[in-house]
């Protein structure tokens, strides 16, 4: 019946030899066992965090926005800094999710709901950072376009910061639906095999009642691919928005048209390698070396090395660019910033995000867990370093000597981030305990194309000649 | 709502789903539905299903979305509040296509979300007969409406004589309700025939 061929040179995508239910108890079983020591050390440490930065912003909502270390002349710090890192680590998982099938990748069906969950859980934590950034939070529904008693007064619609709200909430908004649609089958499943009244009831609400039919699962697929094809361009969009917020302005360091690309592919760069650090820590403590391969992380390690690359030729062009123009404002403002006070900064985002990664043209390297698993952590550590320096080196000597300034954050502003940490992690020690983080019904898919058992059936196919594969098909089928 | 008879056979292989569901729709009896673990290639057209009109629907959203968002921001900047910006024009098209995008994406994507819940009629809250637990698991389901006029004894047969490891004869509601998934409905019947 399959008349997909794929070649047993392309490694198997499930290990071992699995039927369809094996993959069921794989997967559901850490949600129907008891969770170890491990998860509820890590989940109890995610909620301190998480207090600890509730705390802080409490700190920073009653005193004011001055308990933070940002100053007139460093407007934005770490707080905007966090924000575009984390809408950044957001942006891997749909590529995964959305660009990956229309790609026709198949490697994305074990990773891409893990990817999908910690987009979600990244873009949560972005959105505090610009929230609390206003200062007067409770006005915060300002920006929202609605008739009110001040005219009706509007939200300027030119700005790139109100692109933002737009930009961010719907990516919030679509990614929880793609996310949401591919879950309710799975949870079905759950639902279907449940001992307990209590977890039958849950997973039936969460279900929505799902039964699976052919019809279903026809619709199913259309909306799948559709609402891949529209994150396709979301993805691009919003992170080309976020470099608006820089770019449309006339600082020295943003004003380039090259920031849309460059920031994209250095969102899917940090991304890769949140999901690197995430997925090498699930598969062991869960058991899903199976689904999880390392095939898996040698795919998602290609796509680092490409995208620290592109990141790479972007940070030259830049400097190429600042020389060229012949603006002495542009030239002054990248001279501070590669030597500057800041010089730490800029060193420390160029070994990150540069030459480290050129590591990961060695195969051995790429299949190594615990140098991809350290990888994962020196890459994320340089693209935030990438965010800070765009945006303090940017700011902190602008046209007026006199109004030069060092800025250094407050434990309040750490606090915050912090306490983002503490959101990302709790939400996610509860996804890995109630949510399948494998698409069951995705793996079952692609099982019986690309799992192993059935690979090995295929290398007797292949070692046939055609005339021989031919001549058997023709007669099957009589 | 309404109760109805099924003949129930499970499958364990897609393989041997497509020649039954051939069977079963040629030999006259009434298929209810198959219900399957996962999208099966291939299933739909040999049930002779349509090709789904979602994505058509999808697209009327998101124009609704491209027309809401030039509409209400040329309103806005051109009649309700004009305001100068730098002397540029009130009707800035450039300036408003991230803001427009974003509306397209946003209109196209929760409307065909609502559109596929209608459609498939889920919901929270929403309950539908399951026919075996593991046809979310490893069992492809195909269910068949009978009457009392049916022998359960010739159609069992029938099913078997098709591939299905496990038939069943039940008695339940077609259609969808409200309802929670631990409790059990008391019309329900279930009962397996000896083939």
């Amino acid at each position: 019946m399959h008349l997909k061929y794929e070649s047993f040179v392309r490694e198997p995508l499930v290990d071992g030899d699995k039927t369809y239910h094996q993959v069921t108890e794989d997967i559901v079983r850490p949600i129907e066992q008891k969770p170890g020591r491990m998860w509820y050390v890590g989940f109890f440490f995610s909620v301190i965090l998480l207090g600890f930065g509730a705390f802080s912003v409490f700190w920073e909502v009653y005193y004011g926005i001055g308990v933070w270390g940002i100053n007139r002349t460093v407007g934005w710090g770490w707080d905007i800094t966090n924000f575009v890192w984390w809408v950044g680590i957001g942006h891997a998982g749909t590529l995964i999710s959305a660009i990956l099938l229309l790609f026709r990748q198949g490697w994305r069906t074990g990773v891409n709901r893990a990817a999908e969950a910690m987009t979600i859980f990244a873009v949560m934590c972005a959105g505090q950072f610009p929230i609390f950034h206003m200062g007067r939070v409770w006005d915060g529904f300002f920006v929202l376009p609605y008739p009110n008693t001040r005219g009706a007064l509007w939200p300027n619609f030119n700005s790139a910061l109100l692109w933002d709200v737009f930009a961010i909430s719907t990516y919030f908004t679509v990614s929880l639906l793609f996310w949401y649609s591919g879950l309710v089958p799975d949870f079905a499943t759950i639902r279907d095999r449940a001992k307990t009244k209590f977890r039958k009831r849950m997973y039936g609400l969460a279900s929505f009642g799902w039964t699976g039919t052919a019809k279903n699962w026809q619709r199913h697929e259309a909306l799948s691919l559709v609402l891949a094809g529209l994150s396709t361009p979301l993805v691009l969009s919003v992170h080309t928005i976020v470099s608006f917020d820089f770019a449309t302005s006339v600082i020295p360091g943003w004003h380039t048209t090259i920031f849309p690309p460059y920031f994209v592919a250095g969102a899917i760069f940090s991304g890769f390698a949140m999901v690197n650090t995430l997925l090498i820590i699930c598969r062991k403590i869960m058991g899903l070396e199976d689904y999880i391969t390392v095939g898996h992380l040698e795919a998602m390690n290609k796509v680092i090395v490409l995208t620290g690359s592109i990141v790479g030729v972007a940070y030259l062009t830049e400097l190429f660019m600042s020389w060229y123009s012949g603006v002495l404002y542009e030239q002054e403002a990248f001279k501070w910033r590669i030597l500057g006070p800041y010089w730490w900064s800029y060193w420390a985002m160029m070994t990150c995000n540069v030459v480290s990664p050129q590591l990961f043209w060695f195969k051995k390297l790429r299949r190594n867990i615990p140098f991809t698993f350290i990888m994962s952590i020196v890459v994320n550590i340089g693209m935030w370093f990438e965010r800070f320096v765009i945006i303090v080196t940017s700011l902190y000597r602008d046209y007026i000597p006199g109004s030069w300034t060092y800025y250094s954050p407050t434990w309040p502003e750490i606090g915050f981030y912090l306490g983002t940490f503490g959101l990302f992690f709790t939400c996610f020690f509860l996804f890995a305990k109630y949510f399948p983080v494998i698409a069951i019904a995705e793996i079952k898919f692609v099982l019986k194309t690309s799992g192993e058992s059935y690979k090995n059936k295929m290398e007797v196919i292949d070692a046939k000649s055609t005339e021989e594969f031919k001549h058997e098909l023709d007669h099957a089928h009589h | 709502m309404a109760i109805k008879k099924f003949a129930v056979a499970c499958y364990d292989d897609e393989e041997v789903l497509f020649p039954a569901v051939k069977k079963v729709r040629n030999s006259g009896y009434k298929l209810h539905d198959v219900y399957t673990p996962f999208p099966v290639h291939g299933l739909d057209g040999a049930l002779g299903l349509k090709e789904t009109d979602l994505h058509v629907a999808g697209f009327i959203y998101g124009i609704a979305g491209t027309c809401t968002a030039v509409g209400f921001m040329s309103w806005i900047f051109m009649s309700d509040w004009p305001v100068n910006f730098g002397g540029k024009p009130h009707f800035s098209l450039p300036a408003f296509i991230p803001i427009t995008f974003e509306l397209t994406v946003l209109f196209a994507a929760v409307g065909m979300v609502l559109t596929f819940c209608y459609l498939n009629q889920i919901m929270p809250g929403v309950k539908k007969h399951v026919f075996h637990p593991r046809q979310s698991d490893d069992l492809f389901v195909v269910a068949l409406e009978i009457n009392e006029q049916v022998s359960e004894q010739e159609v069992t047969d029938f099913l078997k004589s098709t591939g299905a490891v496990e038939t069943s004869i039940q008695i339940a509601e077609s259609e969808w309700w409200y309802g929670r998934f631990d409790k059990d409905e008391p019309y329900q019947q279930y009962k397996t025939v000896n083939g």
